[in-house]
């Protein structure tokens, strides 16, 4: 495991302040803000956000220091002792109120037709200071949305230029396609030579949809293609749900992170009018075997080495881009989603007596990027695109509450076969590392004919940048790593560019936490739903009769039946890929 | 001696004019690098720092900060590298002060950096030059070159065994750059835009290290100062602001240009006796000091002392010493729009007061000159003043405002009679 280095530990300095006449101790340099939840105080902020750097530029958390003229911004401000903070002070109010007025005097706040319409900082922020009327003359901003791309949709009319899409963009993902531009009141957020998010090197992993406080960035909506699919009688529409929906769609109908709701989210599918509702889960068992299979092979034949993941398509898009010298190192296999898109359209047309052109595939998935994937041309088979639509956990939610179905309260059910028979180590995809796990625990009786000694392997868990574990596999080391968020890949790219990567195989997600913390989730997400979102897809894993992939029976049946073996000819048709290079910046001719 | 020169005092200045400013020998010839020796082989880094203190010497690019604490801070901050960047990029509308000390006197100001490394123990310093200042840009390039060879820069400087260079940077136009960490992200390669203090520069400069960044004309004060000491800076100009300070005298205004006066100096004497007093037979109505952003006085307030805390009294600033003069000919709110205007331009658009409000200050007082607003609208505009002179990442948003408060206090009559009632009622 990589070992993180701490410091010793340090005797560190406490501060006490007030703050609204509360004494509070907290180390020093700590930031007002923070203090100041201590005390039960939450100052309004915009373009704070709990994971990126602390910014100071909305203003709109100014607080009174005494001794200072200035308004301090609580998010960046750090406590001294002896401190006195006010934060409701008349000036405080008069300062935040005006700052808010700015905000909405310009571009189109129109609350009802906002994607984030009741999710939106802004609009909370204008209840809470009692805003009914704004003293500047009200501009529109002339800029059409963008609506280029497959997965994401930019509405600078509605930007507050907070920038946490820029620091997420940048920081997180080190993909950096979005910056401002120009000056004063002209400043903008866009894109390189403010092309189309098509146009340029965007990855869609929608990070900045998840950080974007007000409805400026959001999920391209393809909610009412599958309502259009949904009353064809013509059509025979069925569904695969990620591993990740279960744990978070919950969530975004209310009930706290961390809820797994696998039965409801099957039942409300099933309401919705779904003729059949599958889990991405068999596919993602599926993935392993190839994968596996495919990992062994590299190994024995001597072929290229570290193997990387190809789940994530968001990590797809970005190594293409960014370092597509490295394409050869990713293993072939598609993603779950499309494993699950080509089968549907083959193995079980046939088996169910259904002709391909009749079927309408449809995806629950956490992630935008997919919304990009199903659309790949490699994506496609001889009847058309093997998923024909992707809808983010968001669109579900507003899909069931369209319904008007009580979520909380619906009862429990299971999928339908074929597809709807999964393990454990499918469940896991959804976090960071369980590929890596679910991958191991079937490589390792593949290899050595034993059994696991304990399934459970801890270094590739959890929310730490990179991970790594050394397995032997009777006598065979195998050397691994795991990276999720594109900044954290990078680091493993670099050192396999220089030459000096000895893993055999790394996981690599696109997005922090892996796909629980995808573009597509509900919003906020933040590391802390995160982690509780990683907990629940444990716990699910745990209470699952079958945990490793390998002991799938359907999995079993899908070779006997109809693909014969592992990177067999039928595999190879199906289930594998390849990949493309993609320019930075596409030219226009 | 005509009133011109009287009221003068010459120490930055001094060479500007007398020597040849693309000649080292010529320097030295009239006392330069002098102190640097002192400095670097008399003196411990720590007595440089103690010298500046004691001096009471105050930045020179507006905010007035003692440079000798800057120093003090720079010195015990922990951090390898750290690094001495000159501020030449001087962008306040009607100041010409740092592009005459380059062009005039460019040793002095490498002298001056030279001594605030070693007193700060920086190794490498940056010279950030306004991007229209071509001359300076050369000027300054020959100097580094002459100092180089004669080994005032570079390695064992002066046979001390302290080593320091300089490297010359551009600006690219950008007002707001001349604020301290925008000329930083500038220099870095980033956009120029302020960051939020603290940290300070001196904590987290360049590259986010400890680094002192000082104006041209407080570095030009350096080498006197530790020539002659502390004591004898003090004896010029007030207890709080010692020293003297280069006017641009603009506007409505007989003598035209750059005069050096001690601190203190009244306005009174700078406009009619140094000044030589208002031009075609008009009456002064009024003095912008401290530039675009500086406050708007009155003639009630003519016998003001210019100093850092005498102008801070009155809401208004010493900022980069230009003393902008106009006369009774012109309306204070078309005076105040047009730097309104330019304050709309130079928003560097990263933090919301200063973003939007820059644009809605021109829009209002547009408003106002076009007789369209009412009472109402100059309740909205004080708001939004007092707001962004307080609550602004920069000095920029916070100091845009002031031309509006000022002229709000003393010339508020002027606004009443353009508003949409007034107008109104006067027609009638």
């Amino acid at each position: 495991m990589a070992a993180v280095q701490l410091k010793p530990e340090q005797e560190v300095a406490m501060a006490t302040l007030t703050i609204d006449g509360h004494s509070v101790t907290v180390p020093e340099g700590t930031t007002v803000l923070e203090a100041a939840k201590k005390v039960g105080i939450t100052i309004p902020t915009l373009c704070h956000h709990p994971d990126l750097p602390p910014q100071g530029i909305c203003r709109l958390c100014v607080v009174e220091v005494e001794g200072s003229f200035l308004l301090q911004t609580a998010c960046t401000y750090p406590v001294k002792d002896g401190m006195k903070v006010r934060t409701n002070s008349p000036l405080v109010r008069e300062s935040r109120r005006t700052t808010v007025e700015l905000m909405l005097a310009r571009g189109d706040h129109n609350c009802p037709t906002c994607p984030r319409n009741q999710n939106c900082e802004l609009q909370t922020v204008a209840e809470s200071l009692g805003i009914r009327e704004i003293p500047f003359q009200v501009l529109r901003h002339p800029r059409p949305k963008d609506m280029s791309s497959a997965s994401i949709v930019r509405d600078p009319e509605k930007c507050i230029l907070c920038r946490r899409c820029v620091a997420v963009c940048q920081e997180v993902q080190g993909v950096g396609i979005l910056f401002p531009v120009g000056r004063g009141f002209a400043t903008e957020i866009t894109t390189p030579l403010d092309r189309n998010l098509s146009e340029v090197a965007c990855v869609n992993c929608g990070q900045c949809v998840l950080v974007c406080p007000v409805g400026a960035i959001y999920e391209k909506d393809d909610t009412n293609r599958v309502w259009e699919a949904l009353a064809d009688p013509s059509k025979v529409v069925i569904v695969q749900t990620a591993p990740a929906v279960r744990v978070s769609i919950g969530e975004e109908l209310g009930l706290p992170p961390g809820s797994i709701t696998t039965g409801k989210l099957v039942s409300a599918l099933r309401e919705m009018g779904f003729d059949k509702v599958f889990d991405t889960d068999f596919t993602a068992d599926l993935t392993i075997i190839e994968e596996g299979h495919e990992l062994l092979q590299r190994m024995k034949t001597g072929g290229t080495l570290p193997m990387l993941t190809s789940c994530s398509p968001g990590w797809i898009k970005f190594i293409e881009h960014y370092y597509p010298e490295l394409l050869d190192h990713v293993s072939t296999c598609k993603s779950p989603q499309q494993m699950f898109g080509a089968l549907a359209k083959t193995y079980y047309a046939q088996k169910a007596g259904i002709d391909p052109k009749d079927i309408y595939s449809v995806s629950v998935m956490p992630c935008t990027a997919k919304k990009f994937e199903c659309t790949r041309e490699e994506m496609c088979g001889e009847s058309g695109p093997d998923v024909d639509v992707v809808l983010t956990t968001r669109e579900l939610g507003r899909m069931i509450r369209q319904m008007g179905l009580d979520f909380a309260n619906l009862p429990e059910s299971d999928y339908d076969d074929p597809f709807g028979i999964s393990t454990g180590a499918g469940v896991i995809f959804g976090a960071t590392g369980g590929v890596m796990e679910a991958a191991l625990r079937t490589v390792y009786e593949v290899v050595t004919g034993k059994t696991l000694p304990s399934i459970d392997f801890h270094p590739v868990r959890g929310l730490e940048a990179i991970k790594e574990a050394d397995v032997d596999l009777d006598g065979v080391k195998v050397k691994v790593a795991v990276a999720h968020g594109l900044s954290n890949a990078k680091v493993l790219l670099e050192q396999i560019k220089r030459g000096e990567s000895d893993y055999h195989f790394i996981e690599i997600m696109c997005c922090p936490g892996g796909c629980i913390g995808g573009g597509g989730q509900p919003i906020p997400t933040t590391m802390e739903t995160r982690a509780k979102r990683i907990r629940a897809t444990y716990e699910a894993d745990r209470s699952l009769p079958l945990r490793k992939s390998h002991e799938n029976p359907a999995i079993k049946k899908l070779y006997s039946e109809f693909l014969k073996e592992p990177l067999g000819e039928k595999s190879h048709e199906l289930l594998h890929t390849t990949y493309r290079r993609r320019p930075l910046f596409q030219q226009r001719i | 001696m005509n009133s011109y020169l009287r009221s003068q005092k010459r120490v930055v200045l001094r060479n500007c004019g007398q020597i040849d400013p693309n000649s080292i020998e010529e320097y030295i010839s009239s006392g330069g690098y002098r102190a640097l020796k002192r400095a670097l082989l008399e003196m411990e880094p720590a007595a440089v720092v103690q010298t500046v203190k004691d001096s009471g010497l105050r930045g020179r690019g507006g905010a007035g900060f003692p440079t000798g604490l800057k120093w003090e801070f720079a010195a015990k901050a922990e951090g390898d590298p750290k690094f001495v960047i000159c501020n030449a990029d001087e962008g306040e509308p009607g100041t010409f002060k740092d592009r005459l000390i380059l062009e005039g006197d460019p040793h002095c100001v490498i002298e001056g950096m030279v001594i605030a490394a070693y007193a700060v123990g920086a190794s490498k310093g940056y010279l950030y030059i306004r991007g229209e200042y071509g001359q300076s840009y050369e000027t300054i390039t020959n100097a580094l070159k002459q100092a180089r060879s004669a080994g005032f820069l570079g390695n064992d400087i002066a046979g001390s065994g302290f080593g320091f260079d300089i490297v010359v940077r551009s600006g690219a136009g950008a007002y707001v750059c001349g604020e301290e960490t925008a000329l930083m992200e500038s220099i870095e390669g980033k956009r120029g835009e302020s960051r939020v203090k603290p940290p300070y520069p001196t904590d987290k400069g360049l590259w986010g290290y400890p680094t002192v960044i000082n104006n041209v004309e407080t570095l030009a004060n350096i080498p006197p100062i530790i020539e002659n000491g502390a004591d004898w800076f003090r004896q010029i100009g007030t207890p709080t602001s010692p020293g003297t300070k280069v006017f641009t005298l603009t506007g409505d205004v007989m003598n035209r240009g750059l005069v050096e006066v001690p601190m203190g100096t009244t306005l009174r004497t700078l406009v009619f006796d140094v000044g030589g007093g208002i031009p075609r037979g008009r009456k002064f109505k009024m003095a912008q000091t401290g530039g675009s952003s500086g406050g708007c006085l009155p003639a009630s307030l003519l016998d003001i002392p210019l100093d850092f805390d005498s102008l801070r009294e009155v809401d208004s600033s010493l900022g980069s010493g230009a003393l902008l003069i106009v006369d009774d000919s012109h309306c204070i709110v078309d005076v105040v729009k047009s730097f309104m205007h330019f304050f709309e331009h130079e928003s560097c658009g990263k933090c919301t007061p200063c973003r939007e409000g820059t644009y809605r200050l021109a829009r209002l007082v547009e408003k106002i000159e076009d007789e369209e607003a009412t009472l109402a609208d100059l309740d909205v505009l004080s708001r939004l003043c007092r707001v962004m002179e307080r609550s602004c990442l920069c000095g920029l948003g916070q100091a845009a405002p002031k031309p509006v408060l000022t002229t709000l206090k003393y010339f508020k009559e002027e606004y009443l009679v353009h508003l949409r009632d007034q107008a109104a009622s006067k027609g009638a």
